[in-house]
């Protein structure tokens, strides 16, 4: 048992068990410091993320089972509270809030003030997946690495406390290995816990990546964690990369998005593509918004808030005269090509995290692995032709 | 003008319930009535100011020759006209008399079918006359009607978007009735405004609010047939409150598509294209 109070913090990395009972006085150790616990919970048919007064909330023993357009609960054997994959929602929703009201104003006597700003919540984000911990670097890149950072996800960021969750359960959806985005986790948390729901107890393998995370570490019955329990999370977890249900190829992603702006393959996803918008409301990067203007009845009062839009709305890219993608053609092929092909020129990444939740939550089960392995083999196809043209032409000669 | 803008409310024909919805803004009523002079509203009072107004709401659909005439004179007393409701934009359920012959519905309902002078068709306002703006809904919902009262009032546009309503499930967090449970939902095709009120139930969309801006038929069959909805459902799925809309004619028109995940046409590994 980790000794509490001890002066001396766990060095960051060492690792220690903690048994799931004790998930409690995580809870207590984090609301103890001014942090509302975001975590994963059952509600309406899925693993949702909301906010957590207890552990005892925690998705103990429920797993769900995913595909193209379909998601579904189910019981697990064991007791396991992170043996799940992505839900409908990312921490998008928590640190990229879908609505924020930027200011507002009020006119009185002439005279117009503008509001105060509300002090950012500050959240602890539970169970973050590896493939999530990724798209959430993404947005630190896309929302606070310019010249202006972005306020509101500035403040709930900054303020935030991670405690990651390695995958040791990925769905039939996810391909996050094939994205180099998991299923394990080296950076970028405050904890990182590996779960193991055996014969031996229902347990996690836990590191500190702060101080601040030792710091909470210590407030956490444990006790260190011996040569076998870290070589059984780590196979845990290197197994899950090979359970992967999805992949991606590895390389060339942007050229051929690139390369692909006539492809005849949009008219096909564009005969299933609803333009709904559901695959960028559930991306955990996607960070479009647009802003509403807004006041009240007696013209004295006026906000400006901001609202998550998608690409799929044709307001999106209203410009003066009319909207420039009206086709379903032109949406998706914009989407995806952001994604896996200009995103590496705006931002110097991709913008595909690997976590499969466009695939399980699009209606129309639209599958970006296929699209591209789709959009490939058509490239593949039409690069031989030429081949092969170019070489009767030769023997013409 | 001079003084508080002009306010008329007109019904043709309806159930009230849009006009209800305006009532029910219990907590900003006041403030509506100190910005505007509520000169025409029967529903709320037997006072009537002769026209012209500076906004006329027009709530109910136009069925009768009588009525075709008198939307115009209302067109010509309002310097801005707004549709609410399904049956002002889209003709209402009553539009269903449009795909069948209203004199058998008279004969089987009425006893003097010939006490009744009804038009062949239920149509929409904007069928008749020019509209300044359309308010979707069957009801419209609260918070629009106030969005667009209070936006006309400040000049500005009336933040009313035209996508479907699954971004709207999103934005509140509510599990996709359809992928989550297999629920028959016609979110992907249904024009945003109620905030997601069915889904937030576990209940699929019904479409009230009509078409949204760019639906796609066969998908959306597709997913309504996958549901578990015959050719006849997915029919009867579009001919409700918004029956009349042209676009949710021409998706009932359309009862079959691809099934959710069925893929792209052109894999590699189905065709001979592939390395």
């Amino acid at each position: 048992m980790h000794p509490r109070g001890d002066s001396v913090p766990q060095p960051p990395g060492d690792p220690v068990v903690v048994d799931a009972d004790a998930l409690a006085a995580l809870f207590l150790a984090l609301g103890g410091r001014g942090y509302t616990v975001v975590g994963p919970t059952v509600r309406d048919g899925a693993i949702v993320l909301a906010e957590l007064a207890s552990a005892a909330e925690l998705p103990f023993g429920w797993g769900a089972e995913t595909g193209a357009g379909r998601y579904r609960l189910r019981e697990r054997s064991d007791t396991a509270a992170f043996g799940h994959s992505a839900g409908p929602q990312s921490w998008k929703s928590v640190l990229h809030p879908a609505r924020a009201r930027l200011w507002s104003a009020d006119r009185a006597a002439g005279r117009v003030t503008a509001g105060e700003a509300a002090a950012p919540p500050r959240y602890a984000l539970l169970g973050v997946r590896p493939c999530d911990m990724r798209a959430i670097g993404i947005l630190d890149q896309v929302l606070t690495g310019g010249r202006q950072a972005d306020p509101v996800y500035r403040g709930r960021r900054d303020g935030a406390f991670v405690v990651a969750v390695e995958c040791t359960e990925p769905g039939a959806t996810c391909f996050c290995a094939s994205m180099g985005c998991g299923p394990g986790v080296e950076s970028g948390f405050d904890l990182a816990m590996t779960e193991l729901a055996d014969a031996a107890g229902h347990r996690f393998v836990v590191r500190a990546g702060t101080p601040a995370g030792a710091d909470v570490l210590a407030d956490v019955p444990s006790r260190a964690a011996d040569e076998a329990v870290i070589r059984r999370a780590g196979a845990a977890v290197d197994e899950a990369a090979s359970r992967m249900g999805r992949g991606m190829p590895a390389d060339g992603l942007a050229d051929l998005l690139a390369g692909s702006r006539e492809s005849p393959h949009w008219d096909d996803v564009a005969a299933r593509c609803l333009t709904c918008g559901n695959c960028t409301m559930v991306c955990p990067t996607c960070f479009c918004t647009t802003t509403e203007d807004v006041t009240d009845l007696s013209g004295e009062h006026a906000e400006r808030w901001r609202v998550w839009d998608s690409c799929y709305s044709l307001d999106f890219s209203y410009l003066h005269g009319g909207s420039v993608r009206t086709s379903g053609q032109s949406r998706y092929r914009q989407w995806i090509s952001h994604k896996l092909s200009t995103w590496h020129d705006q931002f110097g990444s991709s913008g595909c995290v690997g976590c499969g939740r466009c695939i399980a939550w699009c209606p129309a089960g639209i599958d970006i692995t296929q699209e591209v392995a789709a959009l490939a083999g058509l490239r593949d196809a039409e690069k031989a032709a030429q081949e092969k043209a170019a070489q009767q032409k030769g023997q013409e000669r | 003008m001079t003084g508080a803008p002009t306010l008329a409310v007109w019904k043709f024909a309806s159930c009230d319930g849009c006009q209800l919805t305006l009532l029910d803004c219990e907590d900003e009523l006041l403030a509506i009535a100190d910005r505007v002079d509520i000169a025409h509203f029967t529903e709320a009072s037997s006072r009537s100011q002769p026209g012209p107004y500076d906004v006329s709401l027009v709530e109910g659909s136009v069925t009768t020759a009588a009525d075709a005439e008198r939307i115009r004179r209302v067109r010509a007393m309002s310097r801005t006209l707004v549709t609410i409701g399904a049956c002002a934009s889209a003709g209402g359920v009553q539009a269903l008399r449009n795909f069948a012959d209203v004199r058998e519905f008279a004969s089987v309902v009425y006893a003097r079918p010939d006490y009744i002078s009804a038009l062949a068709t239920s149509t929409p306002v904007a069928a008749h006359v020019d509209v300044d703006f359309e308010l979707r809904g069957c009801p419209v919902d609260r918070r629009q009607l106030l969005e667009v009262l209070t936006a006309l009032l400040a000049g500005r546009k009336p933040n009313i978007p035209a996508h479907s309503v699954c971004f709207e499930c999103k934005q509140r967090a509510v599990v996709c009735v359809a992928v989550a449970r297999g629920t028959p939902c016609l979110g992907p095709v249904t024009h945003a405004g109620c905030g997601a009120l069915c889904p937030a139930h576990q209940r699929g969309c019904y479409g009230c609010f009509g078409p949204a801006e760019t639906p796609n038929a066969g998908a959306q069959a597709g997913l309504l047939r996958a549901a578990g909805l015959s050719e006849a459902d997915v029919l009867r799925a579009y001919r409700t409150f918004n029956a009349g809309a042209p676009a949710f004619i021409e998706l009932s028109r359309v009862t079959d598509g691809p099934p959710p995940g069925s893929g792209p046409r052109d894999l590699p590994e189905r065709g001979d294209q592939g390395d």
